[in-house]
């Protein structure tokens, strides 16, 4: 029986001659990360562990991006004990206000994630990387502090769920409904414990950075992973990062044909439309154009799911000469620094500005309702962010709606609910 | 192991920032969790539990974020052990590494109602319902997460391996 992509790197950093899912493996990792709410906890366990050291300085990444630049004092304290344990351990990848940007845009962007690679992160978002081809999964503090001293973490090997994608994407259509389809088709805990590989013509056609997004979301269903084999647009962005400490395109598995799924799923992206999730679980998906009555309060465009440049320009496509309607706010938050001076360069900054929007420094900010956008009691926003829970981006009783960033543009310039038809 | 406590009902894909809103998450002080823990699903959760009391749930409890501090909040707020129908993986091995006791049972999830006295023997593998005179019987845990449960979490079996 043959192996599935995520079985196979899996095993290839074991001591193990085969594997099966659901078997228990401890795995060595080729890196592992934490942010500014998850790594203090990390730290405290690693000093409570005695550490004198981390098993390799150029393998753990500290990125203060939630709460950065610190919203409030308690949050600057978080920050600072990051880079108190960075200059103290020798942490080559430390990432201090004015280099860091959202953790799981930034690593790629950097070249620090590599195809092949076991990645391991303390935040629900690290399955981002599946799609350069690596096995990347979100886990919790403690088990940062162990893989900071070990090297290692412990997991059950996933099955995988197999995903293929057919036909041609419509206009308007990008990653971002794509995720939404699958989650809102199999439901929030629809993939639960497993891998989730997408494939077919459509993803072999898909761009970096809207694999990026659809990766990003895996969690979103409950998945462990997201992964995407690497092939020649895997190649080409990494290539195009000339990262010297890392050269070359790391290791490229692919599944073999008489590999072991869970169940397989085949969608025809000729009948997927822009989508939105509505309150308040993402998999709750409707098409945009049944929700045109839904007014809304502000608009975010940013995140690790849909703050890179392919983003912003789309964004910025729908927004030029318009202007933000009356009363909505428009943030548009980029994710890393070089997204910011691409978007600036590009003139894409000035379109937000003209067009009545704030046009943000790098961080998370009101994604997870931490700043920079909080919502008041009963106002509602749509968001090209990841989640809509219940209280997720400010007062509990306001509402998030989740879309691709030229729905969430069209949206700002109509005060509603919008189709980026609407606006062109 | 065995707990004894009230049962505090919530329905399913309860998710870590209901468990512990993200405005709080600027401290990594237990106590100050605990203060807040389940605020967005129940705001009088914090006030109203007691030592022992146990989080019956139904499925896919603790989805979302991989914050630690929903785990650390819900064990330090005396919850002594959470049964729901499934759980998130993120929050599940969470509360394996940090030694916070956790059940999956659809049948204790569906028969429990709010306020009904458990006993729960993780040991002898059964939740007893004091209110309901019912008992369900629970799966134990795999030897490998039982190493990690008996040594008291993560970093314990760590400094002892």
């Amino acid at each position: 029986m043959g192996y599935t992509i995520t079985e196979k790197i899996l095993l290839k950093h074991t001591k193990l001659k085969s594997i099966h899912p659901g078997e228990f493996i401890d795995a060595k990792v080729d890196l592992c990360l934490g942010n500014d709410i998850t790594a203090p906890i990390a730290i405290e366990e690693f000093e409570r562990l005695g550490a004198k050291k981390v098993f390799d300085k150029k393998k753990v990444v500290l990125v203060p991006d939630h709460f950065a630049p610190a919203k409030d004092m308690a949050s600057a304290n978080q920050c600072k004990r990051l880079a108190t344990f960075s200059k103290q351990y020798e942490i080559k990848h430390y990432f201090e206000v004015g280099k860091m940007g959202v953790e799981h845009a930034l690593l790629p962007e950097i070249g620090l994630v590599l195809p092949g690679e076991l990645i391991i992160g303390a935040d629900s978002h690290t399955c981002t990387y599946g799609a350069l081809g690596a096995f990347s999964t979100g886990v919790g503090s403690t088990d940062l502090a162990a893989a900071m001293v070990t090297g290692e973490v412990w997991l059950k090997v996933p099955e995988s769920m197999k995903f293929i994608f057919h036909g041609k994407l419509g206009k308007w259509v990008g990653g971002k409904d794509l995720i939404l389809h699958t989650i809102g088709d199999i439901g929030v805990d629809g993939a639960r414990y497993r891998a989730m590989e997408f494939c077919g013509e459509v993803i072999e056609k898909l761009p970096m950075e809207d694999r990026l997004t659809m990766c990003n979301m895996a969690i979103e269903a409950g998945g462990k992973n997201g992964i995407i084999a690497p092939d020649k647009i895997t190649a080409d962005y990494i290539r195009s990062i000339k990262n010297k400490a890392k050269p070359g395109i790391g290791k490229v598995y692919a599944s073999d044909k008489d590999a072991k799924y869970h169940s397989v799923r085949e969608y025809d992206c000729r009948k997927i439309e822009p989508l939105v999730a509505c309150p308040s679980l993402p998999s709750n998906v409707k098409p945009v154009r049944a929700l045109k009555d839904v007014t809304i309060d502000q608009v975010v465009i940013g995140s690790c799911t849909n703050g890179r440049i392919s983003d912003l320009r789309i964004a910025a496509k729908i927004l030029k000469g318009k202007k933000v309607k009356h009363g909505v706010r428009l943030i548009v938050i980029p994710a890393t620094q070089k997204i910011y001076m691409d978007a600036v360069n590009e003139g894409l900054a000035r379109i937000f500005i003209d067009a009545g929007g704030v046009f943000s420094t790098p961080t998370c900010g009101p994604c997870l309702g931490g700043h920079m956008g909080i919502l008041a009691a009963g106002e509602r926003a749509i968001s090209t962010t990841n989640r809509n829970f219940v209280g997720r981006m400010g007062d509990p009783t306001s509402e998030v709606y989740l879309s691709n960033p030229a729905v969430a543009a069209a949206s700002a310039v109509k005060g509603r609910i919008a189709h980026p038809e609407e606006v062109r | 192991m065995a707990y004894r406590g009230k049962a505090h009902r919530f329905g399913d894909d309860i998710n870590t920032d209901e468990i512990i809103p993200a405005r709080y998450l600027n401290t990594t002080n237990k106590e100050d969790l605990a203060k807040h823990c389940m605020e967005d699903a129940d705001k009088n959760f914090a006030k109203n539990v007691k030592a022992g009391d146990v989080i019956v749930a139904g499925k896919n409890f603790g989805c979302g974020s991989s914050r630690e501090h929903a785990p650390i909040s819900i064990k330090a707020a005396g919850v002594s052990c959470v049964i729901a129908d499934s759980f998130a993986r993120i929050f599940f091995r969470n509360c394996i590494n940090i030694g916070l006791p956790i059940i999956e049972s659809k049948e204790a999830s569906e028969k429990i109602g709010p306020g009904d006295t458990l006993e729960v023997d993780t040991v002898a593998g059964k939740v007893r319902n004091i209110t309901k005179k019912e008992t369900y019987k629970i799966e134990k845990y795999p030897p490998f997460m039982q190493k990690i449960i008996k040594m008291g979490g993560l970093i314990n079996s760590l400094r002892r391996g």
